[in-house]
């Protein structure tokens, strides 16, 4: 055998992991993905500059010139200064950079992002790109995760804030969808406030399934701090949220006047919108259907290029 | 948790098996069907050894005293050690010999007893070198006893110093070293590295004499040993039986210490020859490749002298003490506690791949005597209940089998392989012409009393080891080995392992049931 061939077979030997033998059980992997992505560098201070500087000086910007952000109610959180929770609907990528990028300066530098461990977190190049960039912690989204509640838990003890989607993934098709009870549980169980955000507009600019950004105006509309009463369990608090949610998004659609009239009526439109067929719940949504895509390259022939 | 050991049944998806080949090793690719025995993984060492020592010296097994209540001023202490043959290889310091004998000597010196005296139990095999002997006794015991002369070597051919205590009920000679005899106290050391070792065997045949070894080292007893390993079924273990008790009804007093060692039996930077193949990590893939390229390309000198350089990690695993028969029983469980696992069936072709050492060749050569001796003396006979391979089945052994020995160490093995091979390798017939003069020739006798040689009789038992096998054995073919010395040595050369299996074809008939042995570390075969 050659000398190239020879080394070429012995790098293979040590780069190729062996094959297993079909009746021997693998044994469990220890995961280093996942729920169990360790990501407590990127809470060390070297790392925290490094993303502050990102956030303030690309992302803030960015967002800036892509969502045009018009943020409200932050007045009602300036009493707030240790951590809290804070819970928002969720549409699109770009919802988590501009929550961040629109927290106050006292939470935004301060706030570590609950995302999906299985989507996420999957890969480790993924995982380590998320923790530094928003400072990402896996949270199991469909199941309940000693794991990711003592890591959440943990983290509120130090100081951090959390910013969850308790919708658990983006929203299809503009509406919003069944919470899941974990922001209201930590809040709960931490005993700190717990803050609906209503984001609207970031759907238009990249809503699920879409393979591009498309610059539009969002709007981000801060509630009044939910705190959890003596005795109240994590469902009462999460119905709380969801019915603070659905007042805020009737304020942002139409004025706070109307909308605490329709809460106070208990007529407050609800965020998962009508029970009815898809294209009826596409012309329901408040400013009406996604708009197709329109086409980059210009026809042929322009029919308005050849009228007088 | 330590893994027990456990039958691998070979599919396509099984990664290649390594196998030990001399100063080497090599990956081969068994056909589906095949199974492997893999050893279980090493059991915890004990946490605190010298502790474990203290105590077992002072809570003796069986009818003895503690171990202080034996010990008197005025009295003749004699402490006896295993040899250089165990364990395998060679432990890592401080060895578990060295630890026992300073804990007894603690003991000794603190009841006042002047005249300890400690002998290296050799037997037929060759002088330990001083640094052999440093190694195994420490530093500390080796310079207060060695340079007065109170640290001395069996030597089976003084007939001075042999005191013959009679004969069994079977007519066995039963003669030991004299100091021994003449000891009001014999404390044994001992290494049980296999179930075969100790027990009444340390005494009887590593202080005794050629007069009393060819009774049980013989023909017929290694072939009515079925196996070694097996307390219940081997004569060798009955005869040594017969021979302690004798010693015991001599008046001779024994103070038996045995001790178990787990099979952690390589260092880390070798530690994926203990592993299952398809549990390599990147680590051990990228050590196998370096150091097997590394060891094919070196030349066999400095390879030898590389992998004979290996000091096992074991840690010590129990010990106990006292008399000599209780001892041992619990010893034996030890052992099997690590090295059992349990077969189901015998199998058609056995293979196994022979490492660079044997119980013969530390700091040596293998030469194509100990190549058998280990392929058919002991790793055939690494089993209980039944053989491995069936009757008139097949065992391939993979070793380069060199026609090389070493000169000083084994110099009666040369003439061995030269005359009496050449002329024969049935054993009874090699017993009955030839062991005699070999035994007696006082050149061979010369050697071993003043340099460092076996025995001139030692090949011959060697030889004998194997016997069992070659009786049980339709074929033995040696892969990769030196032609004319596998030739020589009665055996089948093949160049391939495929080779091998297809000449085996020819004995056991066509698809064959093929077995390997994943070892070392060793295993004991339970096979039901």
């Amino acid at each position: 055998m050659s000398a190239p061939k020879s080394l070429w077979r012995t790098v293979r030997t040590v780069v190729r992991e062996p094959t297993w033998p079909t009746s021997v059980p693998r044994p469990p992997v220890e995961r280093r993905t996942g729920v169990d992505f360790d990501t407590d560098w990127s809470r060390r201070y070297g790392v925290r500059l490094a993303r502050a500087v990102v956030l303030d000086g690309v992302t803030r910007p960015l967002l800036h010139a892509v969502a045009s952000p018009d943020i409200r109610g932050l007045d009602r959180i300036e009493q707030l200064h240790g951590p809290a929770v804070f819970a928002a609907n969720h549409a699109s990528h770009v919802d988590t950079p501009l929550l961040l990028a629109s927290l106050p300066p006292r939470f935004r530098h301060r706030a570590a992002v609950g995302a999906g461990a299985d989507y996420f977190f999957d890969k480790r190049w993924k995982g380590a790109l998320w923790a530094f960039a928003i400072n990402a912690v896996p949270i199991e989204r469909n199941r309940p995760s000693p794991r990711s509640v003592r890591l959440a838990g943990s983290l509120i003890a130090d100081g951090w804030s959390l910013l969850i989607f308790p919708e658990g993934s983006r929203s299809p098709d503009g509406w919003g969808q069944p919470h899941h009870p974990g922001p209201a549980y930590l809040a709960a169980r931490a005993g700190v406030p717990l803050v609906p955000v209503h984001l609207e507009g970031t759907r238009r600019i990249l809503g699920k399934g879409a393979n591009r950004v498309r610059p539009g105006r969002t709007t981000i509309t801060f509630g009044a701090p939910l705190y959890p009463e003596t005795d109240e369990d994590a469902r009462a608090l999460a119905a709380r949220l969801e019915a603070a949610l659905a007042v805020l998004a009737d304020e942002q659609s139409s004025d706070w006047w109307s909308a605490r009239k329709r809460a106070a009526a208990g007529t407050t439109p609800a965020l998962t919108g009508p029970a009815a067929p898809a294209w009826r719940r596409a012309w329901a949504l408040p400013n009406g259907p996604r708009r197709r895509s329109p086409s980059t390259a210009r026809p042929w022939p322009h029919l308005s290029d050849w009228r007088t | 948790m330590p893994r027990p050991g456990f039958v691998l049944d070979v599919d396509r998806s099984t990664p290649p098996t390594l196998f030990w080949h001399g100063e080497g090793y090599r990956l081969e690719q068994l056909p589906p069907g095949s199974r492997v025995i893999y050893p279980p993984e090493p059991l915890a060492g004990l946490p605190d050894p010298d502790a474990a020592i203290r105590h077992a010296l002072r809570n003796p097994l069986g009818d003895s005293a503690p171990l202080p209540d034996l010990l008197r001023p005025g009295m003749r202490l004699t402490i006896c050690f295993d040899d250089v043959s165990l364990p395998l290889p060679p432990m890592k310091g401080p060895d578990v010999r060295q630890r026992v004998i300073e804990a007894v000597l603690d003991v000794a010196a603190e009841k006042g007893v002047d005249d300890v005296q400690l002998v290296a139990a050799l037997a037929l095999h060759r002088r330990m070198t001083d640094d052999e002997l440093r190694h195994a006794l420490g530093d500390r015991v080796f310079d207060a006893f060695a340079p007065n002369g109170l640290l001395t070597q069996h030597d089976a051919e003084d007939p001075d110093n042999l005191t013959f205590l009679g004969q069994t009920e079977q007519g066995e000679d039963v003669e030991i070293n004299k100091r021994a005899a003449t000891s009001d106290l014999i404390v044994y050391v001992n290494i049980n590295l296999v179930a075969m070792d100790g027990g009444h065997k340390s005494v009887a045949t590593g202080l005794s004499s050629y007069r009393s070894l060819r009774h049980h080292h013989n023909v017929r007893t290694m072939q009515h040993s079925r196996s070694f390993m097996d307390q219940h079924r081997s004569e060798l273990h009955s005869s040594n039986w017969r021979m302690g008790k004798l010693i015991a009804a001599s008046g001779v007093k024994v103070f038996q210490i045995e001790t178990t060692l787990n099979n952690r039996t390589f260092p880390d930077q070798f530690s994926f020859l203990s592993k299952r193949e398809w549990e390599w990590s990147a680590k051990d893939r990228a050590l196998f490749a370096a150091s097997s390229k590394a060891l094919d390309r070196t030349p066999t000198r400095l390879s030898r002298q590389i992998l004979h350089g290996i000091r096992s990690p074991y840690d010590l695993t129990s010990v106990q003490a006292g008399e000599v028969e209780a001892v041992h029983a619990q010893t034996t469980e030890h052992v099997y506690r690590q090295q059992l696992v349990e077969v189901s069936g015998q199998t058609d072709v056995l293979t196994m791949g022979l490492p660079y050492i044997c119980p013969y060749n530390v700091n040596s050569v293998m030469n194509p005597i100990l190549v058998m001796c280990l392929g058919l003396g002991y790793f055939f006979n690494l089993y209980r209940g039944k053989p491995l391979v069936r009757e008139g089945g097949a065992v391939i052994m993979s070793h380069p089998t060199p026609w090389e020995f070493h000169p000083v160490h084994h110099p009666s093995y040369i003439d061995f392989f030269d005359e009496v091979l050449a002329d024969t390798t049935d054993p009874l017939e090699i017993e009955k012409t030839y062991e005699e003069r070999y035994a007696t020739d006082p050149w061979y006798v010369h050697l071993y009393r003043t340099t460092n040689a076996y025995h001139g009789v030692h090949p011959f038992y060697m030889w004998y080891w194997g016997a069992h096998a070659m009786q049980h054995l339709g074929a033995v073919i040696i892969v990769g080995g030196d032609p004319k010395a596998v030739r020589r040595l009665g055996f089948k050369p093949a160049s391939t392992l495929r080779d091998a299996l297809e000449m085996a074809e020819d004995v056991v008939g066509r698809d064959p049931s093929i077995t390997h042995v994943h070892t070392p570390p060793l295993l004991l075969a339970d096979v039901r």
